[in-house]
This record gives C-alpha cells, structure tokens and sequence, in this order.
C-alpha cells in the first residue's frame, strides 16, 4: 500500500534554486527597491524584497528554507534604511514561513491563486510591521492606514505576477 | 526527539524571531553618545552592507546622471539665452535688496555683539551629490557620496540652496547616510519667522513635517515661514526650512495643534545637497567681499535716484529720465543697474521739469535755490507748480 503523506508531496514538488539566483536575486531585489524610488517616487509603496521572499518561499515549500530566505532579504532591508535592524527582517521571516507552509498545500502555479497569495501576504506584511513598530518598538505614532496598505497590496499584486513568470524559468525541477 | 522532529519548522521560526526580537531590543536602547545612533556592531554590519551596495548605486547614479546631462546641457537648450538674460536682471535687484538688508543685518549685529550673542554662520560646507535612497515608506534616508574622509561627522547639517534637508545619521568612510527632516525620528529647533515662535518640528509617518508642540495660536497663518532656531545645536540659525501649510486640532495630542509645514526642499528630488562642516562668528572673507559689493552698489542706485542725473541726450535712458549717474564709489562694478523706479514722484524728481527756455522769468513759482549742487550740474528750473490759490 502506498501512503501518500505531507512529505512525500513535498519532497516531490519541491523546486531549487542555483546558488546564484538565491544569492542574487534577493540582492537584486533590495537594490532595486533602494535605487527606483529615488529615479520615480511613486515606486515606493512598491516592495520588491516582499514579492521575491514569497516567490522562493511558495516554489520551495520549505518552510525553514523559506524563513531563512526571509530573515535575509529582510534584514538586508533594514540595513539600507534608517529603521532598527530586525524590523523587516521579522516581518519577512514569518511571511516565509507561512508562504512555504502555504505553498506545500496548495498549487501555486495558478495565476488567480498566486494572485490571491500576494495580495493576501502584502496586507499580512502591513499588519506583521504595525504590530512590530507599536507593539515591539513602542512608536505610538505608528497607525495602519489600511486604503493606502490596500493600495500597497493591490500595486504588490501586479507586480508580483509578470515577476513570477519570470522567476519560474530561474527553478530547478527536482 | 519526535516533539522536535515534529515542530522543527516552528521551533526553527520562533528561534529566528527571537534572536531577531533580542537584536531589536539591544538597538532600541536608548543611546548613551547622541552622534552615534547605532551600536558598534550595529554600525559594522551597516558599514558592511553600505560598501557591498554602494558601488553598484554609483555606478547606476553614474549613468542616470550622465544621461540626463547630456540631455541637458547639450541637447535641451532652448531659452537658455532669454534665462540668462532674466537671471541677470533677477540677479542685479538681488543684489539692490541684499544691501539693504545687510543695513539692518549691521545693526542687528551690533545690538548682539552688545547682548553678548555669538551669531554662527556657515562657514565652510562640503559639497555632496545623492546616490541612494532608502526605498522605503517608512525610512526617508539619503545617501550621499561623501564620507568620513571628506570631514563628515554625524549631527552636520545637510542643506541646499532652497533650505534644509536633514542631518546626518551614519558616516562611513566614503558614504554617509542623511536622515530627512521628514522621517518618523527626525526633529528640529525651528522658529515662525514672523510671530518668533519657538517649536520643534518633527517629520511623521507618512512623510509629511509639521510641528506638534504649540496650542492654538490665531497669530500663526498658512504662508508664514518657518526657519531653523539655532537651538538644537545641529542646524545654524536662520536657515529656511519651509512655510506653514495649514493648522488643525490634533485629535490625539489635545490641546496641541497639528501645523504642517511645507518644506522649502523637494525632498523627493535631492539632487545634490551641502553638508555644513563648520559655523564660524564672523563671516567669510569672500561674503564679506560680496556685501560690500552689494553695498557699494546700493549706495551707487542711491545716489543715482537722490543726485540730479547728467543728462545725455544721445542715451534713450534720458528721455525718461533714467538716466544712470556717475557711481561715486571706487569699488563698485562697471555695471550698474537702472535705479528703481521713483514710488512718490515729486517736482525734484529726475525728468519731471521742463526745459529753461520754456520757463517764465520772474514768474512767481521760481525754481528753489540750488542748494548743495555744484553748478556745473545744477538742474533747470522745476516745472511751475500751480498756484494755492488757484487750486482752491
């Protein structure tokens, strides 16, 4: 009899990458992020390091490799800007796990669902950043502002699809 | 073992966050030496990441930058002679209004020199072009392509010729990074150039600046400008930081109002920026030179507008009288503006009388005596004023 577990679809559909992509590609990202929105401001409610923490995290379906990918490009992040180092990082780390959790369940290489999952995770990272600033850093100041985060998703969004089409020929079938 | 096995993804997750959550509480401390924000080994790892990305952000400056110049000092030329032309003149009521200005300035000074006030100006800047931003909506942080070895440190002043821009936060050997006055944890000493107001004003979550320490005031008026107070030590007194933009209740801060202030610098499009290195008490040598240019040629347009002109007629400038006299100022420079136009014209205003062979002899309204003027230069005759009686 043949059992048919969690793991073993895991293990089947999981996809690498080549050291490259994963070193490069999340640098690229964060380089990116830092070096648009000073050529076209609007590009800043853009957040290419989250859409390319979900992509590895969904087509890895590991959810520790998705964690660390996370932390990575996050922290990256917070060391470019101003913000305590961690801030992003933390956010990140969580939205990989959950995306690689996530991932390992349902089929990802659907458009509306990929579409679904970025949307979904944008507004999860808004809410994961609120509850870090005020709760964790304590800035009272800090208010969600949830037709702009919309807005913010939606942008994410659309970005995120053409970026994912692009990213699927960088896998490795295993 | 299995309990590990089992829950070895969240146990993995949680350790992460934890050692995340602990380098987040180390940062938050509340720093013990104010030119340092980051810890060491904070600033290592930011000093790390600054050299592995600074590199590739010069060289994409580079070609944006050389782009654009080429577009525009080559190819997109138009106007550019009606621009100089306009700037000239721009420039020569400038310089008119400086030197009347820099009057008031002399006294000010005395009356502080007399209070015991140092005033600090600007006395030496470095100059530095913007290569990165922070990406981020929740950080407004520049960098810029100068560092330690270029004698930044971190508090300077960033400024550009329109007003503040911020401070600086991180300095790295070759870079630094320069916190706007419209970031979250940014904040300054600044005062309403009318009213004296003394507040402090903060940048806000979403970018914005305003001040958030004052009640209400019916003095304070959208359009006042606000410039920086000298009393945080970090920005020299005077500098234009931006004009009020309007005035509301803040619900959260009550009795405070929230004044949002429109800074003078598009901060969303620094280009280049000036990193204030030193502040001295007296001026330097080469603004001291300009002021006296300035006010040699304020007394120049003086004399010009007061002294009865020689007039040429082979000048248009004479028919209207506008003729431009003699400047009796050694120093002053060869060209002179036209005098400004007379506010109250009166019967000794230049041009305002008519010829000697059109005047009366004897006539009751004879000119005044020409007191003080030589006679080589002596004016005809003021036009006849009309009698009282007849006006009555």
């Amino acid at each position: 009899m043949v059992t048919r577990s969690y793991m073993s679809r895991r293990e089947v559909e999981q996809q690498s990458f080549s050291l490259a992509v994963a070193i490069f590609v999340p640098l690229g990202a964060v380089l990116l992020q830092v070096l648009l929105p000073r050529e076209f401001h609007g590009l800043a409610i853009l957040d290419l390091p989250f859409i390319v923490t979900l992509f590895f995290a969904i087509s890895r379906r590991s959810p520790i490799a998705g964690t660390v990918t996370g932390a990575y490009i996050g922290l990256l992040q917070d060391v470019l800007t101003g913000q305590p180092i961690g801030v992003n990082g933390m956010a990140k780390s969580m939205i990989g796990y959950a995306g690689a959790s996530l991932g390992s369940r349902i089929d990802v290489e659907n458009t509306k669902t990929r579409a679904l999952l970025a949307f979904g995770f944008s507004l999860l990272q808004s809410v994961l950043l609120y509850l870090i600033e005020r709760r964790l850093l304590g800035i009272r100041a800090f208010h969600l502002m949830w037709l702009h985060e919309l807005l913010r998703a939606a942008a994410n969004t659309a970005v995120a699809l053409p970026v994912f089409l692009l990213l699927d020929r960088a896998k490795h079938q295993e | 073992m299995d309990f590990l096995r089992q829950y070895k993804n969240a146990l993995f997750l949680i350790a992460v966050l934890l050692a995340q959550a602990i380098a987040l509480a180390v940062q938050v401390r509340r720093p013990l030496d104010a030119a340092q924000p980051d810890g060491p080994s904070v600033r290592l790892i930011r000093m790390w990441a600054m050299t592995t990305v600074t590199p590739l952000e010069r060289v994409t400056h580079a070609i944006g930058h050389g782009a654009r110049y080429g577009w525009s000092e080559y190819i997109d030329l138009r106007h550019v002679r009606q621009q100089n032309k306009e700037l000239q003149q721009q420039l020569a009521r400038v310089r008119i209004e400086e030197a009347a200005i820099a009057e008031d300035a002399q006294q000010g000074r005395r009356l502080q020199a007399m209070l015991g006030f140092r005033e600090h100006y600007v006395g030496s800047t470095v100059a530095a072009e913007v290569i990165g931003a922070s990406g981020s909506e929740q950080s407004y942080v520049l960098t810029i392509d100068k560092g330690s070895r270029d004698g930044l440190r971190p508090d300077m002043a960033v400024i550009t010729q329109d007003g503040v821009v911020g401070k600086l936060r991180d300095v790295f050997p070759t870079t630094s990074q320069v916190l706007e006055l419209n970031d979250q944890s940014s904040g300054a000493g600044v005062v309403l150039a009318s009213t004296r107001i003394r507040a402090i004003l903060r940048g806000t979550l979403t970018g914005r600046v305003q001040i958030g320490n004052l009640t209400a005031d019916s003095r304070i008026k959208p359009g006042e400008p606000v410039l920086t107070s000298g009393g945080d030590q970090v920005y020299p007194r005077g500098l234009p930081v931006g004009v009020v933009e309007s005035i509301a209740p803040d619900p959260e801060h009550q009795p405070y109002t929230a004044i949002r202030v429109k800074p003078a610098v598009d901060l969303d499009r620094v280009e280049e920026v000036l990193v204030i290195t030193g502040t001295q008490a007296e001026l330097t040598p080469a603004a001291q030179q300009d002021l006296a240019d300035a006010a040699a040629q304020h007394a120049a347009d003086l004399s010009a507008e007061r002294l009865p002109g020689i007039h040429d007629d082979e000048t248009p400038g004479a028919a209207n009288g506008t003729a431009a006299a003699t400047p009796p100022a050694a120093n002053a420079p060869a060209v002179i503006p036209h005098p400004l136009p007379t506010l109250h014209p009166d019967r000794f205003t230049s041009g305002s009388t008519p010829p000697a062979s059109a005047m009366t002899p004897g006539a009751a309204s004879s000119a005044p005596s020409s007191q003080g003027a030589p006679s080589s230069q002596q004016p005809p005759p003021p036009q006849a004023q009309p009698q009282p009686e007849a006006t009555k």
